[in-house]
């Protein structure tokens, strides 16, 4: 979040991008200037500041993806939990035909035709909007499912029937009683999923279907670099990619400490 | 039981239909099917008779009977860009696919089931504990780090294995194998583990908190209060348990292989059907990704009926149900 | 009688976090074969501690940190992981309390039952079958030969208690620790597990020691036994003496909370020893009910049109409910479950109505019904004299069902977790303005918290940090907060420990005797209907056998079934005539 505080360049400034200082390697590695801590990539961007002005795209895009991901399924879920009947045939068979297509497939799909879908010279600009609703609308099934879920235990428990007998409104009952009930697992695979749309986002980007190499992001910078791995410029690749595994691991463990820390079973 | 395998086989159909329905509309969606066909010098009169032969003004209806009826076949017309029809091309990339999908299966299945029993059993032994630390680290890594990594360490530095493509191969008929020869699975072997990291990791993960979790049951205290030994727990009353859950995560994980593939192909240039799809998505070609579609779905549902056949020979809870 | 087992100034603890909880302080035991000991006490007495301690089966974090465990004069602490193992299931068995849990799902209880016996006798698979057969067949499973190959799942409740006790005398042991074992039961089967117990016990001279919270078990199966409370075994001694003739105050209070099926009493007498939450009747603050606020009717039940001061309370006819067991697609595929079955009945106001019966009754779905909570296939439902079926929108329907309220089961489950105290009970008065401002609100509220026994500091906590009995007290705060006239209780007190149920039932008692309740009273324990009700209806298989007056029902039942139930009832005779 930081990134334009602490990065020394800014990445999208083309008066401090020159051509002649693209390729660089490590300051530390013969070559290497001093001012480019971890060298510059093939357009002379300082690699230090495009991977954190990257990382915070990739965080944001991920953060957007699950929340819309997480609006979707557990409005979805919750519904479909507390009415049964047609309501939840409909909805979850169609969350069953969309699992039956893996995510990462789903997004590439949905990617690709929004992409097609715009005029060209609308595809750069919205290019991060189409990454977002792709990933979303991959997700909402996983959401829906685990509040789907705990929505039917929840409301089969006895203080949802002593709200009933009170005679409180469905409306209430549903937003006073059941959702926040849900929302404790909801939000352990909420940090999962958060996890898989920055690896998702990442694998669209580096498979050049995703963020542009204007306003890179992690996955598109190591797509760059890897174009240049067999001429031995390592660092464009490396450094992104490590920035992305810390990242991603960072997430993990936190999704990892939650689940613990919510289950009463294990200790 | 019979019921059961009815019901579940309905369920399986409707899938396939809703799928292909996806797919139908994807056509309709995604440009104008006649500009894709002709160039741009076509005349106006060319394209309403290229219109008329591939019967888009019937309605739609009839239009997408006509589509389920082809795809059934296995025809889903021509690829835009190649101009072949698209089963000889699915053809002739499936067995790559294939090969891969099933080497890296087996690897993620015999490891993860085994490392995830151990380290269910051995709960606070030091290599439990470094396997599942590195486990997380394993759920971290994006597939195509992990290829680039294994590629840059192997290929790059080492040149120990190629890098990219699938070389030594052995015809059986149509069918092109990796299998019979040592540059096949030189080349197959990197891909393979590549893919099958990730889902290698998820099992493990799976099958030690389904072990934690079936040792917490009362079935398993009272075997212990008969005084059984700690083998016949694990091995006899515990795993037999954890496999029902288990089993489930192995049907979606497959399909997950193959949706990983996608990437693996791209980042090892494997000839396989993924790496179609994506160059399909690349230039819109339709006809390609609809019957990309259509097939990974398939594949889904068929794993899936196996799963749920060996759901009834292993809970007798389902095999006796209305009886 | 020479001792089987001798346990001496046993300590367990449990090292948490939070501290170390002494599970078991300086215990001391004997059990001789051919014996039954009842253990007893109430939750968190640390009773199922000294069953696992003993076959050294303690979950982490716990252990025993003194004390001496002999069996056959044989010391069993310092025993090795090995030599325990030999000792389970050869020479000490077990039973747990759930059946359903307790037998591994996927294996054939044959499977099961073969493995034990091959491991402890080391006998070949052929004589091992044999002896599974016989072993089967003494604790009472007809046709054992080819029950072996069946799964658990195909057994019933107590047919599976059986099997889990043919797994526990697999090994021939000696001693048998059961661990609540009829708990998990229906009264029908309790009694012949029960018998089943007692049989071997005598027959196989085995020591048994019963690990319980009901007295009832208790007085029927027990020799000797030993009463538990917070970790200390407060009293030893036989049956007789204890139950008839407590010496401890624990032990007094306890028997006392017990209900007795002989006689009603007016309230439950001291039953005030156990610290934590007093019995209401001393912090009860008397109110007068013609101008306190609970005694009000509100603008919104007092429509003229649906109170009727002399139509029945609650009167339902030709009730009937079928659930969908298995769905199908043909009408004559489905099974469907009849669970209310013409039922009718009238409840006078002010009157206190007991329904019951077993589990699966249908008396429960009876009380929903009367609630709204399901819609009933055909009959009607009557509240105050107002239908109350039909379009539930309608400002009389509405109205009508303001005057009724409703206490479910489990105290768990029936608070929200996420909201505090008070907004749990003011949610009522918030929702229909019973009150002029907040301020008014939080006054009723505490004033409904320490009406029912606790104080108003409760309002600002989160209900996990009530214990069981205490939660109970939120929910009638809550039901009371709607000012209802009448009060369905739906098997209250089930889940509570005897004392905390005495006192639970005392609460409710007063409340009607003050606010002239109408009670609807579900409950499967006779005894407890005993207490609470003026009338009772027996409920069986969903339709009703018999409506009769409680004293007329107790004494001279007319339907074969209540005859049956009242049979079955655990007898207390042994429980002295002095109290």
């Amino acid at each position: 979040m930081l990134a334009p505080w602490i990065a020394p360049f800014d990445p999208f400034d083309p008066a401090q991008i020159s051509l002649w200082d693209g390729k660089l390697p490590p300051s530390w590695v013969e070559g290497g200037q001093s001012q480019y801590l971890l060298g510059t990539d093939n357009q002379g961007r300082d690699m230090l500041s495009t991977i954190l002005y990257g990382g915070r795209l990739s965080i944001l895009v991920g953060l957007a993806a699950v929340a819309l991901g997480m609006v979707l399924g557990v409005t979805l879920g919750v519904l479909s939990g507390y009415f049964g009947g047609v309501t939840d045939a409909i909805i979850m068979r169609i969350a069953d035909v969309q699992l039956t297509i893996p995510g990462i497939l789903l997004a590439i799909l949905i990617n690709g035709i929004g992409r097609t879908i715009l005029p060209l010279e609308m595809r750069e600009e919205f290019a991060i909007w189409v990454v977002i609703i792709a990933i979303g609308l991959t997700d909402w099934p996983q959401f829906a499912r685990v509040a789907r879920g705990a929505t039917l235990v929840e409301s089969q428990k006895e203080y949802v029937q002593a709200a009933r007998v009170i005679g409180l409104p469905q409306r209430m009952i549903i937003l006073r009683h059941v959702l926040p009930n849900t929302l404790r697992p909801v939000l352990v695979i909420a940090t999962i999923g958060l996890a898989l749309a920055i690896i998702a986002e990442a694998t669209l980007s580096f498979l050049g279907q995703g963020i542009p190499p204007t306003t890179p992001s992690l996955g598109t910078l190591i797509r760059v670099g890897n174009e240049y791995l067999f001429s031995g410029l390592w660092w464009i690749t490396l450094f992104p990619a490590i920035a992305l595994v810390v990242l991603v691991f960072a997430v993990n463990l936190l999704g990892d400490w939650m689940r613990d820390a919510l289950n009463p079973k294990l200790r | 039981m019979l019921a059961y395998i009815i019901r579940r086989l309905g369920q399986s159909i409707l899938v396939m239909a809703a799928v292909s329905l996806i797919s139908f509309s994807l056509f309709n969606f995604v440009g104008d099917p006649v500009n894709n066909m002709v160039g741009q010098e076509a005349t106006r009169e060319d394209r309403l008779r290229i219109r008329e032969n591939l019967g888009l003004d019937d309605p739609i209806i009839v239009q997408y009977v006509r589509f389920v009826g082809n795809a059934v076949r296995g025809e889903f017309g021509l690829s835009y860009r190649v101009r072949r029809p698209v089963d000889e091309l699915i053809k002739e990339r499936l067995p790559a696919t294939l090969e891969l999908v099933a080497v890296s299966a087996v690897i993620a299945l015999i490891l993860g089931i085994g490392a995830g029993v151990y380290t269910g059993i051995r709960r606070d032994g030091w290599l439990s504990k470094t396997i599942l630390s590195s486990s997380l680290v394993g759920v971290s890594l994006p597939t195509f780090i992990i290829g680039i990594a294994l590629i840059y360490l192997f290929a790059v530095t080492l040149r120990w294995l190629p890098s990219s493509g699938r070389a030594g191969l052995v015809e059986i008929g149509w069918w092109k194998t990796s299998f019979l020869s040592v540059d096949g699975w030189r080349s197959i072997i990197l891909p393979a583990l590549t893919l099958s990291l990730f889902q290698l990791t998820m099992i493990l993960r799976l099958v030690r908190s389904e072990m934690l979790e079936v040792m917490q049951t009362d079935y398993i205290k009272f075997a212990r209060a008969r005084g059984l030994s700690e083998r016949s727990i694990n091995f006899v009353h515990a795993l037999k348990n954890t496999l029902v859950p288990v089993i489930t995560i192995i049907g979606i994980n497959i399909g997950g292989l193959i949706a990983f593939s996608v990437i693996t192909e791209t980042v090892f240039q494997w000839p396989g059907t993924g790496l179609m799809f994506i160059q399909a998505v690349d230039f819109a070609d339709v006809p390609i990704m609809a019957a990309y579609l259509c097939f990974v779905a398939l594949v889904f549902v068929v794993v899936n009926l196996i799963v749920d056949l060996l759901y009834v020979f292993i809970d007798p809870r389902i095999r006796m149900a209305g009886r | 009688m020479s001792e089987l087992l001798e346990i001496e100034n046993l300590d367990v603890d449990f090292l948490t976090r939070r501290g170390n909880i002494h599970a078991a302080k300086s215990v001391s035991l004997q059990v001789a074969a051919g014996e039954v000991l009842g253990l007893v006490g109430e939750s968190g007495a640390g009773k199922s501690t000294i069953g696992n301690a003993v076959i050294d089966l303690l979950e982490s974090p716990g252990q025993i940190t003194a004390g001496s465990i002999r069996f056959k004069g044989d010391e069993l602490r310092g025993k090795t992981e090995d030599q325990m193992r030999r000792i389970r299931g050869d020479q000490i068995g077990m039973i747990f309390q759930d059946p359903q849990t307790s037998l591994n799902p996927l294996l054939r209880i044959g499977e099961q039952l073969i493995e034990t016996i091959r491991k402890t006798k080391g006998i070949g698979q052929s004589e091992a079958e044999k002896s599974a057969e016989e072993l089967l067949e003494s604790v009472g499973i007809t046709e054992a030969r080819a029950r072996l190959r069946s799964y658990p799942h195909q057994f019933s409740g107590g047919m599976r208690q059986r099997v889990v006790i043919a797994l526990a005398l697999a090994g021939d042991p000696d001693l048998i620790i059961a661990d609540e074992p009829t708990t998990a039961l229906d009264v029908s089967v309790q009694a012949q597990i029960l018998d089943l117990i007692r049989g071997l016990c005598k027959s196989r001279n085995l020591g048994v020691i019963i690990v319980t919270h009901d007295i009832g078990v208790i007085a029927n199966i027990a020799d000797r036994v030993a009463v538990m409370y917070s970790g200390n075994i407060v009293e030893t001694g036989d049956v007789r003496q204890i139950l008839g003739n407590p010496q401890h105050e624990y032990t007094k209070s306890l028997i006392a909370a017990v209900p007795r099926p002989d006689k009603r009493l007016h309230r439950f007498n001291s039953v005030d020893y156990i610290d934590g939450s007093g019995d209401a009747a001393d912090t009860l603050n008397r109110i007068d009910i013609n101008t306190h606020w609970l005694g009000q009717q509100s603008q919104l039940q007092q429509t003229p049109a649906t109170f009727n001061k002399d139509a029945p309370a609650i009167e339902v006819r030709d009730l009937c409910l079928a659930f969908k067991l298995q769905g199908a697609i043909l009408k004559r595929n489905r099974r469907m479950l009849q669970a209310v079955d013409r039922v009718s009945f009238s409840i006078a106001q002010g009157e206190s109505f007991g329904l019951v019966g077993e589990s699966g009754s249908g008396k429960s779905t009876v009380a929903r019904l009367i609630a709204g909570l399901h819609k009933p296939d055909s009959g009607s439902v009557e509240i105050v004299g107002q239908s109350v079926l039909g379009d539930q929108k309608d400002p009389r329907i509405k109205a009508a069902r303001l005057n009724l309220q409703m206490i479910f089961q489990d105290p768990y489950s029936s608070l929200n977790g996420r909201l505090r105290v008070l907004d749990i009970v003011a949610e009522p008065i918030r929702f229909y303005k019973q009150s002029d401002n907040e301020k008014h609100t939080r006054r009723l509220v505490h004033d409904l918290l320490e009406h029912v026994g606790l104080g108003k500091d409760a309002a600002l906590r989160y209900p996990h940090e009530f214990s069981g009995g205490q939660r109970q007290r939120i929910s009638i705060a809550r039901a009371l907060a709607s000012r209802p006239r009448i009060l369905i209780c739906d098997e209250p007190t089930s889940a509570l420990d005897v004392s905390i149920q005495a006192q639970i039932l005392n609460l409710l008692k007063d409340l009607q005797d003050e606010l002239g309740l109408t009670l609807l009273f579900i409950s499967h324990d006779l005894p407890v209907i005993r207490q609470m009700c003026d009338r009772v209806a027996v409920m069986r298989n969903g339709s009703i056998c018999e409506i009769a007056n409680a004293e007329a029902l107790f004494t001279n039942p007319q339907h074969e079934y209540s005859r049956h139930l009242l049979e079955l009832m655990p007898r207390m005779d042994v429980i002295g005539a002095a109290l």
